[in-house]
């Protein structure tokens, strides 16, 4: 199961960041914010090339000894951040795509409150739950 | 705008969450409320904020579902067309008749009958001519909203010449 999931607005301020343990939070931060960049080049490479993949699932962006990172941008510019532990094979690239649908979903319930102001943090219980049970916590 | 009726035919069989008459009801009495809370300046120009504002928190939000399942659009150009197409075509059944664009940021969006103008008179009526603007306000901010989600900002403005039709036209802000 993910050990981070993370949603990065469209001026690339964090959102929302929830991880398994809490202390790590900040280790976290970093790591999805190392991310963004190659978002970024992924997403630029799309504008110059024409028969591009324009799916909003990214792929893996890259791994490390310990985390592998995975990343989704949706048409609104608003991006998804996974962090999967390296040791972790059962979880496949489809499945972590299925993840995503999933929390994208979650995404635009949690915008569509009337009471959310666009641009703010989320702090929305039921985001919050369907977050924790992809990660596998509740 | 005193009694708007809808046509029973044109609100059948589609797959809305709820029935489109509702919200051209809900429509009516949101412009009807705005305009009597309104402080009244005793200029000839209504005070439409709101119902723009409205519209494009609105639109905002109904973006974020609409493009969840399409894929990542390519340019300026096709996230308009998808207004024109998709966007419109979930809205008000239809898609916008015309759209012309000088290339440089503006494009005009054209609706030969548009479906809040419909009800009030038809064939190039042009009784309610002056009291129209203030049913296409909302919309006006709901176009702005969707495209502020979809990165592109911009300034929203809509034009009557004869009922039923109407133009948007939409200026993008270039930085």
């Amino acid at each position: 199961m993910a050990v981070c999931i993370a949603v990065i607005g469209k001026d690339n301020s964090p959102k929302y960041i929830r991880c398994v343990n809490d202390a790590d939070e900040l280790k976290f931060h970093y790591k999805v914010h190392t991310a963004i960049d190659i978002i970024e080049e992924k997403l630029n490479l799309g504008n110059k090339i024409a028969n591009d993949v324009r799916e909003l699932f990214l792929g893996m962006l890259y791994s490390t000894e310990d985390y592998k990172i995975y990343g989704y941008a949706a048409n609104t510019k608003i991006k998804f951040v996974i962090i999967l532990k390296s040791s972790n094979a059962t979880l496949r690239d489809n499945e972590v795509r299925m993840i995503f649908r999933k929390l994208h979903a979650a995404y635009s319930n949690a915008v569509c409150n009337p009471f959310y102001t666009p641009g703010d943090q989320i702090r929305s219980n039921s985001f919050d739950s369907s977050v924790m049970s992809m990660m596998g916590i509740i | 705008m005193k009694h708007q009726f809808v046509d029973p035919k044109s609100s059948s069989g589609n797959k809305g969450e709820a029935d489109e008459c509702l919200f051209e009801y809900l429509h009516a009495e949101i412009v009807n409320y705005v305009l009597t809370t309104s402080v009244n300046t005793g200029e000839k120009e209504e005070d439409l904020s709101r119902l723009e504002s409205m519209g494009f928190s609105v639109g905002y939000r109904i973006i974020e579902r609409l493009t969840r399942e399409w894929p990542r659009f390519k340019d300026e150009l096709d996230t308009i067309k998808f207004i024109c197409t998709d966007f419109w075509t979930s809205l008000y059944q239809k898609q916008i008749d015309n759209l012309r664009t000088n290339h440089h940021g503006t494009y005009m969006l054209q609706d030969n009958s548009f479906r809040l103008l419909a009800s009030i008179g038809g064939n190039g009526s042009k009784q309610y001519l002056r009291e129209s603007p203030r049913l296409l306000a909302f919309t006006c901010g709901l176009l702005r909203g969707s495209l502020a989600n979809l990165g592109i900002p911009c300034t929203v403005d809509a034009e009557v010449a004869a009922l039923p039709s109407c133009k948007f036209n939409v200026y993008v802000q270039r930085i």
